[in-house]
């Protein structure tokens, strides 16, 4: 199946919907972002890549990046705010208090 | 082949012969033969399937849900608590409209323990979307699962295979057991429209608003409408290359019958024998039976009770607060009928109390004497 952006999918007709509940397109196109009402921000900091943010995040919203810190390039956690629903675990888990939690605006 | 089979290996031959590819099930009284023989079949590479070990029959679906929407052919089978167990993931197989094949064996819920049979098992799972057959005996138990995939995969709705505990389950009977290659010929692999696939990733069962959820449920019961006459097609098929008939109901004397006895699985089976010898005394009676439960056969019901004065429906077992379940359902079917005749609902036989020859007789001889039920059960072979 052709990969398109997601929209809301609307049928007019009973005979155009498949007979069972499925999406069409792959979770790349359905993003979660809206479900969020809390933000996770990491403080680089802090963080010492330990990844037990990456393991614990029930969505896998959080990639490991190559990134450079302290004049030296290593993986580092970074949460995926598409997906990212902020159910706050990274926040808990995280042990030495590198990621502190938003309220979202609006 | 012929073979003497008790009805739960009839029930393991009838998922090898129909190729099933994932199996998975928990062992539970009086079903334990069934999966025993089906995992020995796959340790052997007798049957190329995967059997997949649980720790429980809600599981056990789950699994089969799972392997099905990957477009692959499924079997398990279970029994009374195990089917309870298991009622959240019916109505998940029928939402998910996987076409998974059970094999269950009627046995009496618990408490008091029971391990005889009794259908409020499978009649507990009546709305969950799922198919719903009784059997007579274990060729026919052999034969349904067969043409149970062809008519679950076909609109891709599961089906339930129900034998009577002891009556059928550990009784043994000559089975035909059909030719591979027929049954490759009468049973094509199982395509499915929308597979799970890592090649072309779905989600599967996720969130339908009220916008949509509503058409699905139509479906299932527009697919359930279909199947009530792919079942009759498929009974007919069945019979032409392996020679025995099938359909939604069985009827026995019924053309000149002037009072019906209705009845289903192996009380049905046994009322054949009372007809005979109500009939050697010059007694018109025929006998319904109704052999597929879901899809209700009410067409098939209305254009038999409708020429009959009288007709019984004995229920081996109840609604609490109501009546014998085939008995409302009968009564439903013919409710808006020109014709409709007297119903009377017996219910008898529970926790697998035995229901002889001669228990019918005597039931038809005192209930047909009645001119219009006075109760919505009549209680037979109680300890009153």
């Amino acid at each position: 199946m052709a990969k398109k952006s997601d929209k809301k999918i609307t049928f007019k007709k009973e005979k155009e919907m498949p007979p069972y509940a499925i999406s069409f397109y792959s979770m790349e196109f359905n993003k979660t972002v809206s479900w969020r009402n809390f933000r996770p921000i990491i403080d680089y900091d802090k963080c010492t890549s330990c990844m037990i943010c990456w393991k614990y995040c029930p969505e896998a919203a959080i990639d490991l990046k190559k990134k450079k810190a302290k004049g030296k390039e290593k993986l580092t956690p970074v949460i995926n705010y598409e997906y990212c629903k902020g159910c706050g675990i990274c926040w808990e888990e995280c042990p030495v208090d590198a990621i502190d939690i938003e309220e979202e605006a609006g | 082949m012929k073979q003497v089979l008790m009805g739960n290996h009839a029930l393991s031959y009838g998922a090898k012969v129909s190729r099933a590819q994932v199996i998975s099930a928990y062992p539970i009284t009086p079903q334990t033969e069934v999966v025993e023989l089906l995992s020995k079949m796959c340790a052997s590479g007798e049957l190329k399937a995967k059997f997949i070990k649980v720790e429980s029959e809600h599981s056990a679906m789950a699994a089969l849900i799972g392997a099905s929407a990957t477009g692959v052919r499924t079997f398990t089978a279970t029994s009374s608590q195990g089917l309870a167990h298991m009622h959240e993931m019916l109505h998940w197989a029928a939402g998910a409209r996987t076409p998974i094949v059970m094999g269950n064996v009627n046995r009496a819920f618990a408490p008091p323990w029971s391990v005889w049979t009794e259908q409020n098992d499978s009649l507990s799972q009546r709305d969950t979307g799922w198919m719903q057959l009784y059997a007579q005996n274990n060729q026919e138990v052999l034969d349904s699962v067969i043409q149970a995939y062809k008519v679950a995969e076909t609109f891709d709705l599961p089906a339930m295979v129900i034998l009577a505990a002891f009556v059928l389950s550990h009784t043994s009977e000559t089975v035909e057991i059909p030719k591979q290659e027929k049954v490759d010929e009468f049973l094509p692999p199982y395509e499915r429209e929308y597979k799970l696939d890592t090649d072309q990733p779905h989600a599967f069962g996720g969130l339908a608003d009220p916008d949509n959820y509503f058409e699905l449920r139509y479906k299932i019961q527009k697919a359930m409408e279909k199947a009530a006459v792919k079942w009759e097609e498929v009974g007919e098929e069945f019979e032409e290359i392996f020679g025995r008939k099938y359909g939604l109901v069985e009827t026995y004397k019924v053309s000149d019958a002037k009072n019906l006895i209705v009845s289903s699985a192996t009380i049905a089976s046994t009322a054949r024998n009372a007809v005979d010898a109500l009939r050697s005394k010059g007694i018109k009676v025929g006998l319904l039976r109704i052999r597929v439960f879901r899809p209700f056969p009410a067409k098939q019901i209305r254009a038999i009770l409708n020429s009959v004065d009288k007709a019984i429906v004995i229920d081996r077992n109840i609604g609490f607060g109501a009546s014998g379940i085939f008995y409302q359902e009968v009564k439903a079917a013919m409710y808006n009928e020109k014709n409709t005749p007297p119903i009377f609902g017996v219910v008898t036989g529970l926790g697998g109390r035995d229901v002889s020859s001669k228990d019918i007789i005597e039931i038809y001889q005192s209930v047909i004497r009645e001119e219009e039920p006075k109760s919505d059960i009549i209680w037979k072979g109680l300890k009153e």
